[in-house]
């Protein structure tokens, strides 16, 4: 039997998993998809929200502050790029400017830290490419922007470390409660457990409405974005984001930590929890209500586009909490944005929660820190060619439009939970994400993945199960 | 650092031309770098015929044709490196390397000629919506995996783009046991060669559907099916017209782009139109002893234009290196105007005392003419007026201009190109 059984290994999940694996518990993370960060966690804005959005004295805005707050610490004992650049809500003319102002007075209710409402010049001086019909903007400093897939893959990478045991390709079907705990029926067999911790994102309420009378419904609002070419990157060097409307934050547009320009998303309601597809109507929505924030975004450098999922509650709060009628069975549930800000704070949270049920031992050996896989662009030249002498495939360039090598490929896969499809080595290491999107390295990391998994091309994916790349072999179909 | 008279940067055909040219115009210390594990570039995956028919009154496949100037590169003994990337070029022709034997090094250039080829536009950069699954494949990735890897991408296939490149995977996919369904063409004319929509789509039954683009994409883990859609005149979905084709893999042929992201950080100036570098009379840049030649200039139809160019860019790299003085020009440029349906043309400018006694100038139309001409303009002075049945965009034109013409048009101030109804 497990002490704790996480089901979902997005984003939430795993900053739980690696909060627990400092504590002396037998935990298993469980996950639908092939790899870490395969749903919501993958496709976001990837931004850390300075905490002024959520409405003061809700779990929202307490984590939001608080994460956004761990995040530069975290971020460097995770080894995670981040960037603290700050943002900027603007004010067009047309809009009324005590809006402004409420932001900036709930952001002071949540303890948020260097706010401060900037005139016109003040504005424009900051970020020249604003639209001209911007008056005034709401200036965060402690705003910022991080890679969504390193952040989740390092969280899980330091929780297996330390002990956390993973289990992919593993969809809980049923839940039932069992003396001393719950019986998770998954399509590998069952587990049992004596605490769960429901991290599931659009699929929270299933799992929560199974064990509990005391329903709660997620709605998927689904964000559609444009990535725009590095060559884009100094269109704007802060978040910009617009005043925030009914279905939240509004369409920003954002440097990305690794120098893109990302736009979007979109906010809009669907049934279905899969369908991650993006819609004509949705890019059109994307590109139009940028242009009233910036302007002269070169449309025509978007180099991919994708959607996500948010797991919106119908309290549109986050409900991170131990069932009354289900002990044992924690809620990490509704956690819409900003659950990417917040998750340092979610994660210890949930600890929290969990450690008051089971009261475990700390561990003496856990480790806090992570190495992420070596850039050898951050190297001196000599330092590169000394790596290159000692493993020769760090000489080996894969993805021309990124410059990533097959050295960096190869750790990707080798590490704990490694990189097994081509979206896994994407996700770590960057390979695909440059404007020809894999047109020129996909064959060639197809080949490393075959090689060093000891696998058939046709077995190769692209993002695990019925995602096969390969279909046979010519004149052999 | 090692110090060479001239570096290649791509060992495809338009490199390997260059080569050769510059070798026997007598550049001894050169090198050609060439990232892939072989010398031939993007002719490695042609492997149907159709190659040489002008430069060797042969029908070779892509290889075949490779290979001829690979053995001319080898008996001239000249040198190259291979699985070597070119990281950087400089402004002062530094020209930053790496491979797995040598790591990064840097070489100090005389002179470089760029021929880094093309590459091909991705899904993401026509903003297509809908799921992101396996199954979608550029045309030229699929090509690889099939040609040199031996492995089929998949079964059902619907492509979009009817340039060259996915006129013959719809070819190739059908003879290695695929069915291609249709091809969807954006345009109301097909972009490739025609008689590659003759021995490609008609020899094979496979319909081909003009003016029409892909407006959304089914199946979330690997492609179930597409949505076709006919377009107006400004190239918009006309709603109604949708039309589901279930398949297991979309092929997109939509755009080559030049690849000059090199040429970008060394500073050459790029043209808007082309995407490729800016260049006079010699295949020259705005960067003294950079060249470009072959697809990394402006994208080609036929490899022996690109060949015939890549060796007037070697012949006038050896000038440079050896006449260094030479290069320099006592005249003003005098630029090369398109307009009236001619996108570009390259050279875009000349230094008439630098001209050869004939100057080969390539261009491109911006749409279909059937029976027009193509004039050409000393100032106001028309020299060349010659009917033409038809041009499209997707057959590169050319004309000739002679020295001795240009010389007797006194205070020459600009030369056009246009067509003219009439």
């Amino acid at each position: 039997m497990y002490d704790v059984v996480i089901i979902g290994a997005g984003v939430s999940g795993t900053a739980s998993a690696r909060a627990l694996s400092a504590y002396d518990l037998k935990i298993c993370v469980v996950e639908k998809g092939e790899d870490v960060c395969c749903g919501t966690s993958k496709a976001n804005s990837a931004i850390v929200h300075a905490g002024y959005d959520a409405k003061p004295g809700s779990l929202m805005a307490k984590l939001n502050v608080r994460g956004n707050k761990m995040m530069p610490q975290v971020a460097k004992e995770l080894d995670v790029p981040f960037n603290p650049c700050g943002s900027l809500v603007v004010c067009r003319e047309e809009e009324d400017q005590e809006l402004l102002q409420e932001l900036y007075d709930q952001g002071i209710a949540n303890g948020v830290e260097g706010l401060k409402i900037l005139n016109r010049e003040e504005t424009h001086a900051m970020e020249p490419n604003l639209a001209d019909e911007v008056t005034a903007a709401l200036w965060a400093p402690s705003a910022g922007v991080i890679c969504p897939f390193l952040l989740n893959i390092a969280y899980a990478e330091n929780a297996c470390e330390n002990g956390v045991e993973f289990r992919f390709d593993t969809e809980v079907q049923e839940i039932e409660k069992i003396d001393g705990g719950y019986r998770l029926l998954t399509e590998n067999g069952p587990l049992e457990t004596k605490v769960v911790v429901n991290a599931a994102g659009v699929h929270a309420d299933r799992f929560h409405n199974m064990v509990s009378a005391d329903h709660i419904h997620i709605t998927p609002r689904r964000g559609d974005y444009c990535l725009l070419d590095k060559t884009a990157g100094d269109l704007v060097s802060r978040t910009i984001f617009q005043l925030p409307g009914k279905y939240g934050k509004g369409v920003l547009v954002s440097p990305t930590v690794h120098g893109n320009i990302i736009v979007g998303p979109t906010a809009i309601e669907q049934e279905d929890r899969e369908a991650t597809a993006t819609t004509r109507d949705g890019l059109d929505q994307v590109i139009s209500k940028s242009a009233r924030s910036v302007k002269n975004i070169p449309i025509r450098q978007v180099i991919t586009s994708f959607a996500g999922l948010r797991a919106h509650e119908d309290g549109g709060e986050f409900i991170i909490e131990e069932l009354k009628d289900a002990k044992g069975f924690v809620d990490c549930a509704g956690i819409e944005s900003p659950g990417l800000a917040s998750s340092p704070a979610v994660g210890e949270y949930v600890k929290e929660i969990v450690v008051n049920i089971l009261r475990p031992v700390q561990k003496a050996d856990y480790k806090a820190e992570r190495k992420g896989i070596l850039d050898p662009k951050t190297l001196s030249t000599e330092e590169r060619n000394a790596l290159i002498k000692e493993n020769p495939a760090y000489g080996n360039i894969i993805c021309r439009c990124e410059k990533v090598t097959e050295g960096e490929i190869l750790d990707a896969i080798h590490r704990p939970l490694g990189a097994r499809s081509l979206d896994g080595v994407k996700r770590r290491t960057r390979a695909g994400m440059g404007r020809c999107q894999s047109g020129f390295c996909s064959p060639r990391t197809m080949e490393i993945l075959a090689r060093e998994l000891d696998l058939d091309m046709s077995e190769i994916t692209k993002c695990g199960r019925g995602s096969g790349l390969i279909v046979g072999k010519n004149k052999e179909i | 650092m090692k110090n060479y008279d001239l570096v290649i940067v791509g060992g495809g055909p338009a490199g390997l031309a260059a080569a050769e040219a510059a070798r026997k115009n007598g550049i001894e210390n050169m090198i050609i770098l060439e990232r892939d594990k072989e010398l031939g570039g993007i002719l490695n995956q042609c492997i149907h015929n159709g190659f040489g028919l002008h430069t060797f009154k042969e029908e070779l496949t892509g290889p075949e044709y490779a290979q001829r100037f690979i053995d001319r590169v080898k008996e001239l003994e000249i040198p190259y490196k291979l699985n070597t990337m070119v990281l950087d070029i400089s402004r002062d022709k530094k020209v930053t390397i790496m491979n797995r034997e040598e790591g990064l090094q840097e070489l100090q250039a005389r002179s470089v000629i760029l021929a880094m080829g093309c590459r091909e536009r991705p899904r993401g950069a026509l903003n297509i919506p809908g799921f992101r699954p396996a199954g979608i494949y550029s045309a030229g990735t699929a090509q690889r995996l099939v040609n040199m890897e031996g492995f089929m991408p998949g079964r059902e296939v619907v492509i979009l783009g009817s340039g060259d490149i996915g006129l013959i995977m719809a070819r190739r996919m059908t003879l290695e046991g695929a069915k291609v369904k249709v091809v969807a063409e954006l345009m109301p004319y097909s972009g490739g060669l025609k008689r590659n929509i003759v021995q490609c789509l008609d020899d094979f039954g496979i319909p081909l559907k003009l003016s029409h683009t892909v407006i959304d994409i089914d199946g979330k883990e690997r492609v179930k099916g597409i949505t076709l859609a006919q377009v107006d005149g400004k190239g918009k979905p006309i709603p109604g017209t949708e039309e589901y084709y279930s398949c297991d893999t979309l092929l997109l042929s939509v755009g080559l782009i030049p690849e000059n992201e090199l040429s970008k950080e060394a500073g050459v100036e790029l043209s808007p139109v082309t995407s490729g570098p800016v260049v006079n009379e010699s295949l020259e840049t705005n960067i003294p002893g950079v060249f470009a030649c072959g697809n990394v200039l402006h994208v080609h139809d036929l490899v022996d234009f690109v060949s015939e160019e890549a060796a007037a860019a070697g012949k006038n790299a050896a000038r440079y290196v050896l006449e260094a003085a030479d290069m320099d020009s006592a005249e003003k440029e005098v630029p090369i105007v398109p307009t009236g349906g001619v996108r570009y043309t390259v050279p875009s400018h000349i230094r008439i005392d630098k001209m050869e006694e004939q100057l080969k100038v390539r261009f491109r139309v911006g749409a279909v003419y059937s029976g027009c001409y193509v004039s050409v303009y000393l100032d106001e002075e028309r020299i060349l007026h010659r009917k033409r049945p038809v041009m499209a965009p997707g057959e590169m034109e050319e004309i000739l201009l002679k020295k001795q013409q240009i010389r007797e048009h006194e205070g020459l101030a600009r030369i056009t190109v246009k067509i003219e109804e009439a």
